[in-house]
């Protein structure tokens, strides 16, 4: 935690990434203001999907490389309750400056102004569960030395139900729906991810560690 | 187990063809032309059979590697290894042939219904449990690594299965209406069921036959694999 | 062996272990036992096992057969206990570079902060043993800046720090001049004195006289 925010580039990178591929698309698609608008939540979902996935990469490794995460194993407290922290700062340094930077972004994307709540709220639940969920995949490639284009084949099909829920919210709210129940759902998946992904993220962490040398 | 499979593999292989023969006669020349779609509704013979066994070869992948993960039976590890490739390969027939089928249903290659589109994330699904597999190098390592992804695979399922559901009925209500099965005659259901039978067969077939390179490569340095190789010259 | 060795109760073992890697059979059938108040050596060319077997008792590493005791308990049922009275130190030092050594120090050794004792009297005794290690003065600066000695005398503060039973060293002098050699030569004495136990490996010689040295030979490849 410490560690994140001392070191700049941790959190500042993928929130950079964010905004260049946000503004990648009305450069791709043209500035045509009703087209954005009708793209701009699936636009700034799977932006900041991808602006996750980018920051899932180091999760683990460094603690890897360096030893700490075999001293981790060592330490004989529980790892499931370690990697919760572990990934809990990752999303605070993470997840929570994309949330606060998607209002503007969304301004730049013509989003309806109903949809801005909306796409705050879906997109504080949604990063949430998509560390918990990516944090799996980093976890299981923890050994290898270059897992970047692995960790996003092994995730992100995993993280489709985020992003339907996620987009689908704004979408509806945009067009002055009800969300309740997509945001339901969303939170049902962050329930289900922070419950049960540390099982799987300690265990494939004990993996890497027996596997590396 | 080595032994074992070898016996069984030529009888589940031979019944496949049998059941496939059959089946296909039936699906093909007996069973009438759909009034609807004419005859190209009978790739559904190839079409439901192999999006059933992609799903079943999955379960049955995350299920022994539950196991493997639970009371380390190695045994149990020889069967996902074995069927993923297996099981990716269900998945790609299934959707090579569910395009085809859309060509003249939709007058498309490919469209974004709920089914095709679930096949498609289950295939991405085996292809990242293959590619790990592949890119850790110790053998135990890869094994559990593997073993812990197919069952968080296998929680997701159903969930990306019900929020692509979701997603479609949004942006395509019209679709699944024209896509509800209506009741099937019974003379082009019983060839369904007898390729299903026959894909059922086929995989434990190429299961058998899998399992069987597998132990061998993984016991080689066990002393049966030597005398093995005694007693067919080798 | 001296014979009152043998009475010390029996703190970690093994037997039969056998860990292949790839076509290679590093460990063919090895007994291992390690008792209070005892030195182990293993020894091996480079490429024999060592690291691997160290890792393999601990339940760092995959092994193929055999079976691990800690205090007579099969290892899988005290694996946190086993874990509780350990200190490993291996090839990485498991120092964080961008934490400062009283930093790394203190999260590695969570019982110098528990209980009674405060942040302040925590830093005194880190301070203490780091100027006994020559590095006191490096205290608060980012380890990234530290040299590899250094880091390495960091990671060995940790035995003064932390009690635990068990060492578990792997190659402790690398990168060490001799007064490090020294140092780490004297604190092994002063644990197997006070009853703990040491497994240790190098390719420096080390001697601990008058304690006797069990050596544990592995064949390398085959």
């Amino acid at each position: 935690m410490k560690l994140a925010i001392r070191s700049a580039g941790q959190w500042l990178n993928p929130l950079l990434f964010f905004v260049i591929v946000v503004t990648l698309f009305p450069l791709g698609i043209g500035p045509g203001p009703n087209m954005l608008a009708t793209i701009a939540p699936g636009v700034l979902w799977v932006s900041a999907l991808l602006a996750m996935m980018l920051s899932l990469d180091a999760l683990f490794a460094n603690d890897f490389r360096d030893g700490t995460l075999e001293q981790m194993v060592l330490s004989g407290h529980p790892l499931t309750v370690m990697v919760m922290g572990k990934v809990m700062a990752h999303w605070v340094t993470s997840g929570l400056p994309l949330v606060l930077l998607s209002p503007l972004l969304g301004l730049m994307m013509q989003l309806p102004e109903g949809a801005y709540g909306i796409l705050i709220v879906s997109l504080l639940l949604g990063t949430l569960s998509l560390s918990f969920i990516g944090a799996i995949g980093a976890a299981l490639i923890v050994s290898l030395n270059q897992g970047g284009v692995l960790l996003s084949l092994l995730v992100l099909p995993l993280t489709v139900p985020v992003l339907i829920f996620g987009s689908g919210a704004v979408a509806g709210a945009g067009m002055g729906l009800e969300t309740s129940a997509h945001l339901s759902l969303l939170f049902a998946i962050v329930f289900l991810s922070v419950s049960l992904a540390p099982l799987a993220i300690a265990g494939a962490l004990r993996v890497g560690v027996a596997a590396g040398r | 187990m080595y032994r074992l499979a070898g016996r069984l593999a030529p009888w589940f292989g031979g019944l496949c063809l049998l059941s496939l023969a059959v089946g296909l006669y039936l699906g093909l020349v007996v069973a009438p032309a759909d009034y609807e779609q004419g005859d190209s509704y009978r790739i559904i013979y190839i079409h439901v059979p192999a999006a059933w066994m992609s799903m079943f070869t999955y379960v049955v992948m995350a299920t022994s590697s539950a196991i493997f993960l639970i009371w380390r039976l190695k045994i149990a590890d020889v069967v996902a290894e074995a069927s993923a490739p297996i099981g990716a390969a269900f998945t790609a027939v299934a959707l090579l042939t569910g395009s085809f089928w859309g060509k003249p249903m939709w007058g498309t290659w490919w469209i974004w219904d709920a089914r095709l589109t679930s096949e498609l994330l289950l295939l991405f699904l085996y292809l990242g449990y293959m590619a790990l597999r592949g890119a850790l190098d110790t053998p135990q390592g890869s094994a559990r690594a593997a073993a812990i992804l197919a069952v968080v695979g296998v929680v997701n399922i159903p969930i990306i299965h019900f929020s692509v559901e979701w997603w479609n009925t949004l942006h395509q209500p019209a679709t699944i209406t024209k896509l509800g099965k209506p009741s099937m005659h019974i003379s082009m259901l019983r060839p369904l069921l007898l390729m299903a039978l026959a894909f059922q067969l086929l995989y434990f077939h190429n299961l058998m036959v899998r399992m069987r390179t597998l132990i061998l490569s993984r016991e080689s340095r066990a002393s049966w694999v030597a005398e093995l190789n005694v007693e067919t010259g080798n | 062996m001296a014979i009152h060795m043998t009475e010390q109760p029996v703190l970690l073992s093994a037997t039969g272990m056998s860990i292949w890697r790839g076509e290679h059979l590093l460990v063919d059938e090895l007994d291992v036992c390690v008792r209070a108040g005892s030195i182990v050596q293993i020894q091996g060319s480079n490429g024999s096992g060592k690291t691997t077997l160290l890792r393999a008792l601990i339940g760092l590493a995959e092994f193929d057969e055999g079976e691990i005791f800690w205090r007579g308990e099969p290892v899988r049922r005290a694996q946190d206990e086993l874990h509780a009275s350990l200190i490993y130190l291996g090839h990485k030092a498991g120092i964080t570079a961008g934490l400062t050594p009283l930093e790394n120090l203190l999260s590695l050794c969570p019982e110098l902060t528990s209980g009674e004792r405060g942040e302040s009297s925590a830093r005194l005794l880190v301070q203490q043993v780091l100027d006994e290690l020559g590095i006191g003065e490096r205290i608060d600066l980012p380890s990234a800046a530290l040299s590899a000695g250094q880091q390495r005398r960091v990671s060995l503060a940790r035995l003064r720090l932390q009690s635990a039973t068990l060492w578990v060293l792997d190659e402790p002098l690398t990168s060490l001049d001799a007064d490090g050699y020294g140092w780490v030569q004297a604190e092994i004495q002063r644990h197997v004195g006070e009853g703990g136990a040491v497994m240790f490996t190098t390719h420096q010689s080390l001697s601990f006289d008058p304690l006797p040295v069990q050596t544990l030979q592995l064949a390398g490849d085959q």
